[in-house]
């Protein structure tokens, strides 16, 4: 890379080369230090934020999100060229960097890249240069002519980022071949003073560069090379000082992001890091009401967004038309972070976020079904900002009609639904199903003297839905039966169980949720079982999550798969063979718990029974609609998530839908209705046909059963 | 501008199960849950906004016992300035005449430029209103959808047959029952209801009030509940079979003949 007439040598300049470099480095380096520091203003300003534990899982992200570019190829076209892009600036920093301190010391060589190496590194780094370069050529034709729907900006959010995005993309390209021309004219002249040189890289852009340029006049070439290496530096430092002005910024903070990124699934943030429960009494405000609010890792976040709109396309409430994309509710925040932490001038006083930057409706339209998440490549977080957002929204008492009810309803009767809670057992007490199948009750501070002698090991967590609703009440029939073929000595809280209170925390009444978490823990502390299982996902998750020390809980899917592999379940064939069966993955089973092969290994077991995917599974799932309070929220919307589903189904050949979840037994059989689909198409939970197909005949012999999981 | 709102208690029929009780001339009153009648919330978010427009205080008043307070602390944490539980074994079992008897004496213990009721109680004759109007001799409008501030007198929407609104203006001082759905009612969470939790709620008796016991409680009561029965189910909705295109003409006819469709 050493140049024979080295640009640091240029004397005929107004000022000495080397002065004028130096000048422009110092310059450069400086103002992009300025400028992050003023980016890191609202940072200093925000909550906190516990994020500096766990080192080595945390460096474990980095190597898998961030330089290994874990998520990208989900999006195959896109991710490829992203890689190709990311892996070219990882081999071309160190080049950049000799370049530029090539202009003050013009001997210069990167420690360890003398020689044969530096050599190899050079090769390498001309092909990266070229493959950065026509990346940049593809992604800016697939920006200006293919136009891919998921980078369109409705007109309500503003306009296009298409033009942002090819000035940024035309920026790299011009450095590319600034960088490659210095390296072909650095090369031409070396060779037109018939010095060995060290050849550039077959067909790459300095080689193809120094063919072009080769039989210049030598003055022509110096003149070339001096331009090249100018524009190399303008062009460099111009786009770092540009970068924190828009998505390019991922560039420095994504590192930064996916370290702190959140490790634990299926959880929330406490309502304020460091604040123990107790405590929570004297925290002033709940949530996030203005911007200063969030916390500064959510902050940081609205900073590395890409605006690859990867969230918005798998969002389920986009994608029915509710007034709420993922992908802007970061750009959103970061145009308010930038308006009012300008780099040139102080900090200015916001107004609440809810009704400037961010509608009510927006902001009640998420169902937390983790898809946005699930597909950030920088690990963005949601479902942590909307809840914090809905907690400022019930600190200030603005929630919507629909809702209250059901809250009151929680908080005076443990359940949305304002049922008695004595009839909470009744689904089991018919006398039809008790000649199937007898469950005990235990009822709060009488487990002793109901179960003497006996006393159950496994607690059967129903919750309210599937206690009360007439057509739920059949899972918890099937789950019970279930359970009595193999033998558990299962019990259920009955009246002193109260809802789980998952929904009531993911819609921002933290207390209101403590509370039931309160209530229930109790109850099943008293209750001394060992282990629990639900049929209800949401239920699941805040037992396994948002409660403390809860013996081992496992949703009934993981019970029957096991089972099922022990051989203590057996199944008779499937009742009609005709039948296209399709698992619909709920949100809280797959994507939050991961809990995706079990229920299709059940299915898979049952002899007869044919078994299609649609096309968005497992992780990619697509929510029902929500559960818990969601179906009492009076979403704005063009089309219900439900029917989006059903026609997924219909379209993967389908006509039997099996699920895991009561709440995407509501949406799902109210969407077949919606649709038109009533009479070809239905659905049905995996315990119901579990519970249909069993084999009645095995009636296996109770054995030590072994928790997976817990 | 001090705003008066007279608020009660009642079992929330959302989330109760009403029945009679073994002797029918009650409703089983164990196992219910109890919440604020809904139109008083209404009037007390009313009162709230008024209050944020003009400035002013607000304070809620009810009668009945311990268990009443319950209602007081949750208006409290809805933004009241302050409560007052209203409380005398001599007022049991008082009809609305006597109800509005002890109001008034209320009443006449501050200055209160408004006074706001429910439009009337879950388990209510929508008779207190109007009644503590009259002993008071202010005006009084009933049914109120809207109220706008004007000075020294207030323009009220009323809400009268066909969902058809009618503008009145009222002089000051004055007694409005106000109708649900005036307002959005903010929601009162679990912290909202801690944060109140040890205000106190000061008790007043017939004698700090003034009343003349003979006019109030069970031995004034010139109306009394007398039988109490739950109406037999009729035979349940008319199922249409036909199809959807069928059935939706069916149902326009069906509405319209029921005059829902103009």
């Amino acid at each position: 890379m050493v140049g024979i007439f080295s640009p640091s040598l240029i004397t005929d300049w107004l000022v000495p080369g080397r002065n004028l470099f130096l000048t422009i480095h110092v310059l450069g380096v400086a103002c992009f230090f300025y400028i992050v520091a003023k980016r890191l203003v609202p940072l200093r300003r925000a909550e906190r934020d516990l994020r500096f534990d766990h080192p080595l899982t945390r460096l474990g992200n980095v190597l898998k999100f961030w330089l290994g570019q874990w998520k990208h190829p989900r999006y195959k076209f896109a991710g490829t060229l992203h890689i190709l892009i990311f892996a070219g600036f990882i081999l071309l920093a160190t080049r950049a960097f000799t370049v530029l301190i090539v202009g003050v010391s013009p001997n210069f060589v990167m420690p360890g890249l003398s020689g044969k190496t530096g050599h190899i590194y050079d090769i390498i780094t001309d092909y990266a240069a070229t493959v950065v370069f026509l990346c940049m050529i593809v992604a800016a034709v697939r920006r200006l002519v293919f136009k891919p729907a998921r980078y369109a900006v409705p007109a309500k959010y503003g306009r296009g980022h298409t033009a942002d995005a090819v000035f940024l993309l035309g920026l790299i390209a011009l450095l590319m071949v600034a960088d490659s021309l210095f390296a072909a004219s650095n090369s031409a002249g070396h060779s037109r003073h018939g010095e060995s040189v060290e050849a550039l890289a077959v067909l790459s852009l300095p080689w193809m560069l120094k063919m072009v340029i080769g039989s210049m006049p030598m003055a022509s070439l110096w003149g070339l090379n001096v331009g090249a290496y100018l524009l190399h530096e303008l062009t460099f430092y111009f786009l770092l000082c540009y970068r924190p002005f828009g998505i390019q910024f991922h560039v420095e903070t994504s590192l930064f992001s996916v370290y702190f990124a959140k490790l634990e699934r299926g959880t929330l943030k406490p309502v304020r890091w460091g604040v123990p429960d107790e405590h929570l009494d004297q925290v002033k405000s709940f949530g996030v009401k203005k911007f200063e609010d969030f916390t500064w890792k959510h902050m940081l976040d609205f900073y590395s967004c890409a605006d690859c709109g990867r969230c918005a396309d798998n969002c389920p409430a986009n994608a029915a038309g509710r007034p709420l994309a993922p992908r802007f509710l970061t750009i959103k925040a970061r145009d308010y972070v930038f308006q009012h932490y300008p780099v040139l001038g102080r900090p200015q006083e916001g107004k609440p976020l809810i009704g400037t930057i961010y509608s009510e409706d927006e902001i009640w339209s998420c169902t937390t079904c983790g898809a946005c998440e699930e597909e950030c490549p920088l690990l963005v977080e949601y479902i942590d900002k909307i809840v914090d957002l809905r907690r400022g929204m019930i600190d200030d008492g603005n929630v919507p009609q629909s809702l209250q009810k059901p809250l009151k309803a929680l908080e005076s009767r443990g359940n949305p639904y304002g049922k008695m809670e004595k009839k909470k057992a009744d689904w089991a007490k018919s006398a039809e199903f008790q000649q199937t199948c007898s469950v005990k009750i235990l009822e709060r501070n009488r487990s002793a003297e109901n179960s003497a002698g006996n006393p159950p090991d496994t607690l059967y967590f129903v919750d309210s839905i599937t206690s009360y609703d007439d057509r739920m009440q059949s899972i918890a029939r099937s789950t019970s039966r279930i359970l009595t073929h193999l033998g558990e000595n299962f019990a259920i809280l009955g009246a002193a169980e109260k809802d789980s209170g998952h929904e009531v925390r993911r819609f921002g009444e933290e207390l209101l949720f403590q509370a039931l978490r309160d209530h229930n823990t109790e109850a099943i502390k008293e209750s001394g079982v060992e282990r629990i299982v639900t049929a209800d996902p949401h239920a699941y998750n805040a037992l396994k999550h948002d409660y403390k020390d809860m013996p081992p809980v496992e949703h009934i899917s993981q019970v029957i798969a096991r089972e099922v592999k022990s051989g203590n379940i057996q199944f008779d064939g499937v009742k009609n063979e005709d039948n296209v069966y399709t698992y619909h993955d709920p949100c809280y089973l797959g994507r939050h718990n991961q809990i995706c092969d079990e229920p299709r290994s059940v299915l898979d077991a049952i002899p007869g029974l044919k078994r299609v995917e649609m096309k968005r599974s497992r992780d990619r799932s697509f929510c029902c609609g929500g559960g818990g309070l969601m179906l009492f929220y009076e979403p704005k919307e063009e089309q219900r998530m439900g029917v989006l589903r059903v026609r997924m189904a219909a379209e993967a050949g389908a006509n039997v839908i099996v699920t895991a979840c009561p709440f995407c037994m509501v949406n799902i059989e109210d969407a077949i209705k919606v649709a038109g689909l009533e009479g070809k198409m239905s659905a049905i939970d995996l315990t119901e046909l579990v519970d249909q197909c069993i084999s009645r005949e095995s009636i296996p012999e109770k054995q030590e059963t072994v928790m997976v999981g817990g | 501008m001090e705003i008066l709102v007279c608020a009660r208690r009642v079992p929330d029929t959302s989330e109760n199960e009403i029945e009679l009780n073994a002797a029918a001339n009650d409703i089983e009153r164990d196992d219910l849950v109890y919440s604020v009648n809904e139109p008083d919330n209404y009037a007390v978010e009313e009162a709230l906004q008024i209050r944020d427009r003009v400035g002013g205080n607000v304070t809620v008043v009810t009668i009945g016992g311990e268990d009443d307070e319950e209602i007081l602390r949750r208006e409290l944490a809805m933004g009241a300035n302050q409560a007052v539980l209203v409380s005398d074994d001599a007022f049991a079992e008082s009809d609305g005449k006597g109800i509005a008897t002890i109001l008034k004496s209320f009443v006449q213990k501050g200055h209160y430029d408004l006074i706001l009721t429910g439009v009337q109680a879950d388990d209510g004759a929508a008779q207190v209103g109007g009644m503590l109007a009259a002993m008071l001799d202010y005006p009084f409008a009933s049914l109120v959808n809207a109220i706008a501030v004007e000075d020294g007198k207030l323009k009220v929407s009323r809400e009268i047959e066909g969902g058809n609104r009618e503008i009145n203006q009222i002089d000051l001082p004055c007694v409005l029952s106000i109708q649900t759905g005036i307002n959005e009612p903010r929601y009162v969470g679990m912290r909202g209801i801690r944060q109140v939790a040890s205000v106190s709620i000061p008790t007043l008796g017939a004698s700090d009030l003034g009343v003349d016991q003979s006019a109030v409680g069970q031995a004034a009561a010139k109306v009394s509940r007398i039988d109490y029965f739950v109406p037999a189910l009729s035979k349940g909705a008319e199922m249409l079979h036909g199809s959807r295109e069928a059935n939706a003409d069916r149902v326009l006819e069906l509405v319209a003949a029921k005059g829902g469709l103009k």
